[in-house]
């Protein structure tokens, strides 16, 4: 055990490290993985004076409980997430996007995302964790990366290797933005459903369902029709595709998806509403927009530079 | 040869061979991944052959379809004498406590279970592709008479080292997973090592699997 660390007291439901996920294995059969939600993962190590790209606590819905044995250190949690700062004399409500200090003793008691699926915790210096191809990204299906493959268990203790040098001490005025719509671009077996089934998927609304985790995000709506084969010759997938398979709900294929499938694609969600996309949770109404390739390129530079923009406003 | 290259997204390459699924034409989708591959091209991020597809995602801040396209176009293709395939032979136990389906395939295919195990034993299999779950090898075809469709209800849990077929393919299960394949033994064989980085996967597309049958003490004693 180092110097300095935590004792998970609490796991919470889904409770993972994550970074920028491992490239160049889809052909192995391991998928990207990585933080679901690469703007609040990159934010929050920046919020805490790391390199934007170290690796963090990636948490859903009820976090995990920390308590913390060490020197002072720095914390930052991003999301939309409700937590406390339990101290030796006071426990205090904590603010998302802002830098904060813990000290010996002192507890991280992470309760709930707020209308959000998934929330942020950096630690200001280096965790003590193992990389398997260049990643500390964990996979529990495969069981690879972080923490033996596993996510965070009761007791079981996180280790902080070295501490930055300096505190400090930022803050980001955040704006939570209200997810209208899901904009996506035609998949390459649209054409399998018929017109009315097209109609459904762009322009009815789609409740996520609960069987939605870090592989897939299941949606429930008017069934989709498909009048060619509800299957295809199995096949590479990627990120962001929606299949429909027989029973005509889509699927979204999500950050630790299964590498290939199936089923016929409709759709793919663009590159700059994927940050968005996961962050619905079980109960949300969805609806699709379809755009064009050059729009979703305009669209994902729009979405970088909003990005950058946020990150340099922590300077 | 690629047939067609559509976008998949805004973030990948779908490149099509053609319709049929067979060797030929997978040949040609490994030759063009193991070509690709070898390029290290910054902006790709991962590569998926399959039977008769190459799906190329790539990254949107270092390029985008247009270019990706033209690149991929203008690439030199390795020809097949570079190709190295290995042939592995995978020791199966077929004792009934593995085999969990070897009934409902006696009823599917009205063949005696000998009958399917010699015609399974006896049988040389191409790997077509790797993946669904870590390592998991998609090896073909199985003779006509030995095709059964998936399981009308998959199951939560296929035990790890299960052997199953579907259609014209066989797969081993690497890890424990869902699935609705019909199961007819179990490999000792480690066939995914997720701490060899270099070369986690036993069977890679292009390689050729023998299946060979050991007793239930053999498994039990099995050692690599």
């Amino acid at each position: 055990m180092s110097k300095n660390y935590f004792q998970v007291i609490r796991a919470g439901i889904n409770t993972t490290f994550q970074d920028e996920g491992r490239k160049n294995l889809y052909h192995v059969g391991i998928p990207f993985s990585g933080a679901m939600d690469k703007r609040n993962y990159l934010l929050s190590n920046k919020l805490v004076g790391n390199k934007i790209n170290l690796p963090a606590l990636e948490f859903a819905y009820q976090g995990p409980l920390l308590k913390y044995f060490g020197n002072k250190i720095n914390i930052a949690i991003t999301g939309d997430v409700n937590f406390r700062i339990k101290k030796k004399d006071i426990t205090i409500d904590g603010n998302c996007y802002q830098s904060l200090n813990l000290e010996d003793g002192d507890e991280v008691d992470i309760l709930s995302t707020n209308k959000s699926v998934y929330g942020y915790l950096a630690i200001g210096g280096q965790i003590d964790l193992k990389y398997q191809w260049s990643s500390c990204s964990t996979n529990t299906k495969a069981i690879i990366g972080a923490n033996g493959g596993k996510k965070f268990e009761n007791e079981q203790v996180i280790n902080i290797s070295k501490l930055n040098d300096h505190l400090v001490e930022k803050k980001l005025n955040y704006i939570h933005t209200k997810i209208e719509n899901i904009r996506i671009i035609k998949g390459t077996n649209f054409d399998y459903f018929s017109d009315k089934g097209k109609k459904i998927f762009l322009e009815k609304e789609f409740v996520v369902s609960k069987l939605t985790d870090r592989m897939g995000m299941r949606l429930e709506g008017p069934k989709i029709e498909n009048i060619i084969d509800t299957n295809i010759k199995s096949e590479g997938l990627i990120k962001g595709v929606i299949q429909v398979p027989a029973d005509g709900n889509p699927i979204v294929m999500l950050s630790d998806h299964g590498t290939i499938g199936g089923y016929p694609k409709i759709g793919v969600v663009i590159s700059a509403d994927y940050d968005k996309l996961v962050q619905l949770s079980p109960g949300s109404r969805v609806k699709f927009k379809q755009v064009d390739l050059s729009s979703a390129e305009n669209l994902f530079k729009l979405y970088d530079l909003e990005t950058q923009n946020l990150i340099s406003q922590i300077e | 040869m690629i047939k067609n290259i559509l976008n998949l997204g805004d973030a990948a390459l779908y490149c099509d061979f053609g319709k049929d699924v067979n060797r030929e034409t997978n040949t040609q989708v490994i030759r063009y991944f193991k070509s690709i591959q070898k390029e290290n091209i910054p902006s790709i991020n991962n590569l998926s052959p399959s039977y008769n597809k190459l799906i190329i995602s790539f990254d949107l801040k270092k390029t985008n379809f247009k270019d990706l396209k033209k690149l991929i176009e203008n690439l030199n293709i390795t020809n097949e004498d570079d190709l190295k395939n290995k042939k592995i032979e995978v020791p199966v136990c077929c004792d009934e406590n593995f085999a969990l389906d070897i009934v409902r395939l006696e009823n599917k295919l009205n063949l005696k279970r000998e009958k399917i195990y010699e015609n399974f034993f006896s049988k040389e299999f191409f790997c077509y592709m790797t993946g669904f779950i870590a390592g998991m090898p998609f090896l073909g075809d199985l003779s006509k008479d030995m095709r059964a469709k998936r399981l009308e209800t998959p199951r939560v849990r296929v035990p790890k080292g299960s052997v199953a077929l579907t259609e014209q393919f066989a797969n081993i299960y690497t890890f424990e997973s869902p699935g609705g394949w019909n199961v007819i033994g179990n490999s000792p064989l480690r066939i995914f090592d997720g701490s060899k980085e270099e070369s986690p996967n036993l069977i890679s597309p292009g390689d050729i699997v023998l299946f060979k049958e050991i007793s239930k003490n053999q498994y039990e004693n099995y050692n690599e």
